[in-house]
């Protein structure tokens, strides 16, 4: 039971590290922004975890019922803007990747790497 | 216990797709497989009380992410390059770090724990003090609006800047971001009945449950992200479907920038009203005679403004990849 509750951390620490693993190894890099929103991921649900409390419920009071126990607003809050901010930073790597596409006519980092030592 | 056993479940899923994200060499499937990523995300964020987050991530992760990314995809090779083996070196790192951090759970409240620290700092001030201060049901729009507004205004230039960053890197000629925007007018799947007649089915309830998430955002899980995202979600199904054209004629491009910049610069505007009317910067107690109107009338004007924000930024960028050839 104690290490039923410990799951979502295990989760988090193998989801953490594929990201990372293949942020570091994939080539490609559309992979590598993919790779990076796994990692991003990761500590979403770290923060979400951490939220949680037994018998609460999502921090919304309703009317009329008294002793209500709530789930921690503040890691939601932090992590639903991150989660827009996310989407917009990872639009912002993608265009990147297109532009390099359209003057390197790749987009494997080892190629473009390789281009570049040679001129 | 029940919940706690579909959690694990949803959690293996989890990490299924992930590895399965890394491991296909085809970009479309790896696209496809991040938005059940980002939906079996949304379900692990409901079944911890997250719903505001749960929303967001069903929204923005599995709608409007899987669109960027395949537009994105549209432009470059789809096969990844038979990549280098398996790196012993990477992989021994990586796996001696994941030990490390799970020995290190050992140490960590459980899930849930009432008495963890987490739980004992600021949060019961939030949930005690947001009916007196506030006075809205949703603690989470209070403390992202009121309590730390500074930390979403700041999110909301972020979230400008990089929309302003694709404008730059894809938008074509100089002070002419969207000049290659009109440039396409493809009918979209106009050709095909069945998307054709489902999106026409769909769209108005999307664009109003879009509102309702808007303006209901202080008494149910929403808001002004969310909403953005799901306003958005509706209108690009309108322009895979109609074109892109039709879509532009719908929100033309000096639109979009307006809402982008407009509804930062009304977040800002909001906290100035606030010093000018004799307060510090986001207060928005002093907006109205009695304080807790004040707080109203303020996270009504700003989670309007970060709507429009996000809804211009993410439209922008969607149309930025699609028009680019």
């Amino acid at each position: 039971m104690k290490l039923l509750g410990l799951f979502n951390y295990w989760v988090f620490a193998v989801l953490l590290m594929i990201g990372l693993y293949a942020l570091i190894s994939k080539q490609n890099l559309v992979k590598k922004i993919m790779a990076l929103a796994i990692f991003q991921s990761a500590v979403f649900l770290f923060f979400i975890t951490m939220s949680r409390v037994d018998e609460g419920t999502a921090p919304i009071i309703q009317a009329g019922v008294a002793n209500q126990i709530f789930s921690n607003p503040l890691p939601q809050v932090l992590i639903l803007t991150a989660i827009v901010v996310g989407i917009s930073t990872t639009a912002l790597g993608l265009a990147i990747v297109v532009r390099l596409h359209e003057e390197y006519g790749t987009v494997e980092d080892n190629e473009i790497l390789a281009m570049d030592r040679e001129s | 216990m029940t919940m706690l056993l579909i959690g694990v479940f949803l959690l293996s899923l989890l990490v299924i797709t992930a590895i399965a994200i890394v491991r296909s060499e085809d970009l479309f499937s790896a696209v496809m497989l991040s938005g059940i990523f980002s939906l079996l995300m949304a379900l692990n964020f409901f079944l911890l009380d997250a719903a505001d987050v749960a929303l967001t991530e069903a929204a923005v992760g599995a709608g409007v992410a899987t669109v960027l990314l395949l537009a994105g995809l549209r432009l470059i090779p789809p096969k990844e390059a038979p990549g280098r083996p398996l790196r012993a070196l990477s992989v021994t790192v990586i796996a001696a770090t994941a030990l490390l951090m799970i020995y290190a759970s050992f140490g960590q409240p459980t899930l849930g724990d009432p008495l963890a620290p987490t739980q004992q700092h600021i949060a019961p001030w939030y949930i005690e003090k947001t009916p007196e201060l506030i006075d809205i049901p949703n603690i989470v729009t209070a403390v992202l609006s009121s309590f730390r507004g500074y930390d979403t205004l700041g999110e909301v230039f972020v979230v400008l800047t990089a929309g302003i960053g694709v404008m730059f890197l894809l938008g074509g000629g100089r002070g002419k971001p969207f000049s290659r925007l009109d440039s396409q007018a493809e009918q979209g799947l106009s050709g095909h009945l069945i998307p054709k007649v489902m999106a026409r089915l769909l769209i108005p309830f999307i664009l109003l449950f879009a509102l309702f998430i808007q303006f209901h955002g202080e008494y149910s899980p929403g808001g002004g992200f969310q909403a953005g995202a799901i306003f958005v979600a509706g209108i690009i199904l309108y322009s895979l479907v109609r074109g892109e054209g039709l879509a532009l004629s719908v929100i033309p491009p000096r639109a979009l920038l307006l809402m982008s910049a407009g509804g930062a610069l009304l977040f800002g505007s909001v906290g100035v009203a606030g010093m000018l009317m004799g307060g510090n910067f986001l207060e928005y107690s002093v907006l109205a005679e009695n304080p807790v109107i004040g707080q109203h009338i303020g996270i009504i004007v700003i989670e309007l403004g970060v709507g429009l924000t996000v809804t211009g930024v993410l439209l922008s960028i969607f149309h930025a990849f699609a028009a680019r050839d």
